[in-house]
């Protein structure tokens, strides 16, 4: 008895008491340094996703799991019927099905944003004289990694079952590459729901609203000639199918200038207008 | 460079700010002098927090001005932010980090070097007690701790004005007193407080002035001897063992105190006010003296205490009315509160 009393005052911390003399030294007005710049505090916010990522490593199942679960599922599902084996299907789909699942990821972005100003921190950031994105630009920094994981799986899985892109290691890269960049530029407008909209929930219906007609009616799964000729005009407007068409013409080592133009030019357009829409938002909310 | 003037810290005038139908802020003016606590006092949804918003620039105002040491918080949030700090009703820290990684993140984003950053974080978390839990995160802290480290980090870059909204709510009272002498220290070294509480006490304890706020306009401004001597220094509290003695006590205390005595649906409470003119020194002696007056008459007391009016109290004299409808937060109506500090 007497034993453990002792050893719980040792281990108890001891209550704290402000000193005015300690607190003192903290007080004392220093030197303050210039304010960071745009891309140095953005780079911080990174970091914080990087913490954020230490801490909390479940998030990290959406982009392992989900993308792992997409690819096996289509390339067996489809593979037989579509295009006679499954090796031989999966030559097609393996760029899209990655497209799909990084662009499905997304939306993560949004649902991130609007938990996070739930629980007041932005309030401290947005009281800081920073530049005024770098929260935002940071938190879709970390994003960028975690589509980057989410490609790494499925060129993996990929290679596993018998991918075998004619583009070499290069090719393989360049895809991911803008696959990355067209990711970076449309998570901007999940930021916007993510601020507009008020629960996760709602950002969440929303992101499937928008993806699901997005992903699916594209060329991921099928070439869209069999198609009647209203959707056929649907998917020769959609993004996603001129993503998926770039990145493929420059996974099988004959990249397709058109395409590839496209991607970038629809990739700044998405950063203009979603971004200025998301930092109305942001500098009002 | 801190500039040391006697100017003001905030000047704002007929702000304006409406939520849909919700009038918010209709038509505040204030004007908070530089190097002292200036207390926001009012019940929940008073528009406290509104005005600390507009004021941090996290708000627009619909219309009106507003001022933070000359800069307009609308045209030139910029600097005003350069000079502000916030410690929000909410924990304004990132509750998956550890105590210091939000301290370390704050300096980098303030523009402190890494190694800078780290070396403060340690000061900070040592000067609040939280040398222990560096490494533990947020979310594991107690309440208190949590407080404490949200004012490190509005502190971190030791800003000329900082906004602590309701810093106490909700904190048990010994992390209540630990946040009044911090924020002691802090004004003590030249930073203005704006303190927004739903505690007449803790304004009391705390502010050099005080606006008492009610739907989103200010229904009376002064000091707190000012302010209390308008509406009286105090209430005192009776238990009775013997119900019915009550109107014997009633008439003693109606006599000792010269004020009415209030009706209480417990038939062995007795509350009557205090006027005192104000001071609590004169308060003190009426109590005793009524208390002494009771002895005499034979009237058996339980329990006898005298507080500060509540802010219940303050809205009734100023306003008429109740502060809070029944049934809403009750820390604002509980009279333990004032007890509690009679008692210590």
């Amino acid at each position: 008895m007497s034993t453990a009393i002792t050893t719980e005052a040792r281990t108890a911390p001891a209550t704290y008491i402000p000193s005015a003399e300690t607190l003192g030294t903290v007080l004392a007005p220093g030197a303050r340094p210039p304010r960071p710049s745009a891309l140095s505090a953005s780079v911080t916010f990174g970091w914080r996703a990087m913490l954020k990522i230490k801490h909390v490593p479940e998030q990290l199942f959406d982009v392992t799991a989900f993308p792992i679960i997409m690819t096996l599922m289509f390339t067996y599902l489809f593979g037989g019927a579509l295009a006679g084996s499954t090796t031989e299907y999966l030559q097609f789909l393996l760029p899209g099905i990655m497209v799909t699942s990084v662009v499905m990821i997304t939306m993560y972005t949004g649902v991130g944003l609007n938990t996070d100003i739930e629980k007041g921190v932005f309030d401290r950031f947005r009281t800081l004289p920073v530049w005024r994105p770098s929260a935002l630009v940071g938190m879709i920094f970390g994003d960028v990694l975690r589509y980057v994981l989410a490609a790494t799986v499925i060129l993996t899985v990929g290679l596993i079952l018998g991918f075998r892109p004619g583009g070499g290691a290069v090719g393989v890269l360049a895809g991911i590459g803008l696959l990355v960049v067209f990711s970076f530029a449309f998570s901007w407008v999940w930021t916007m729901f993510g601020l507009i909209l008020r629960s996760e929930k709602s950002v969440m219906g929303v992101s499937m609203l928008v993806l699901f007609p997005l992903t699916f009616l594209s060329n991921v799964f099928v070439e869209p000639t069999t198609m009647p000729g209203w959707l056929q005009a649907f998917v020769n407007v959609n993004p996603i199918t001129h993503l998926v068409a770039a990145v493929r013409s420059v996974m099988a080592g004959s990249p397709d200038a058109g395409a590839i133009t496209w991607v970038l030019a629809s990739s700044a357009v998405f950063v203009a207008v979603f971004g200025a829409l998301t930092m109305y938002r942001y500098n009002r909310k | 460079m801190r500039k040391r003037t006697t100017g003001l810290a905030i000047e704002a005038t007929s702000l304006v700010k409406s939520f849909g139908a919700t009038r918010a802020l209709d038509g505040i003016d204030l004007q908070v002098p530089e190097g002292m606590v200036y207390g926001l006092l009012g019940p929940n949804g008073a528009g406290k927090t509104t005005a600390v918003r507009v004021l941090a620039t996290l708000l627009r105002p619909d219309h009106g001005q507003a001022r933070v040491f000359g800069h307009d918080v609308v045209r030139e949030a910029d600097v005003v932010r350069s000079r502000v700090s916030l410690t929000g009703q909410y924990a304004s820290v990132d509750e998956d980090l550890t105590g210091m990684e939000n301290l370390v993140l704050l300096g980098r984003l303030l523009g402190h070097r890494k190694p800078a950053a780290r070396e403060r974080a340690e000061q900070l978390l040592s000067a609040f007690g939280l040398s222990d839990a560096a490494d533990r995160q947020v979310k594991k802290y107690s309440g208190g701790m949590r407080r404490r480290l949200d004012i490190a980090a509005s502190i971190l870059n030791t800003p000329d004005l900082l906004f602590l909204d309701e810093p106490t709510s909700g904190l048990d009272p010994r992390s209540r007193s630990q946040v009044w002498d911090i924020v002691r220290a802090v004004v003590g070294h030249g930073t203005t407080v704006l303190l927004t509480t739903q505690y007449l006490d803790e304004a009391d304890r705390l502010s050099g002035r005080i606006a008492v706020v009610d739907h989103g306009r200010v229904i009376a401004e002064g000091t707190p001897g000012e302010l209390k001597s308008s509406i009286g220094a105090g209430t005192v509290h009776l238990r009775l063992r013997d119900p019915q003695q009550r109107p014997e006590a009633e008439r003693v205390l109606a006599h000792a105190l010269g004020e009415l005595v209030q009706q209480e649906a417990d038939p062995v409470l007795v509350t009557a006010r205090v006027s005192g003119h104000g001071t609590d020194v004169e308060a003190s002696e009426q109590a005793a003296r009524a208390l002494a007056e009771l002895a005499l008459a034979g009237i058996v007391i339980d329990d006898f205490s005298l507080g500060q009016p509540s802010l219940d109290e303050v809205f009734l004299a100023l306003t008429d009315r109740p502060a809070v409808p029944a049934n809403t937060d009750p820390a604002t109506t509980d009279p333990a509160n004032h007890e509690m500090e009679v008692a210590a």
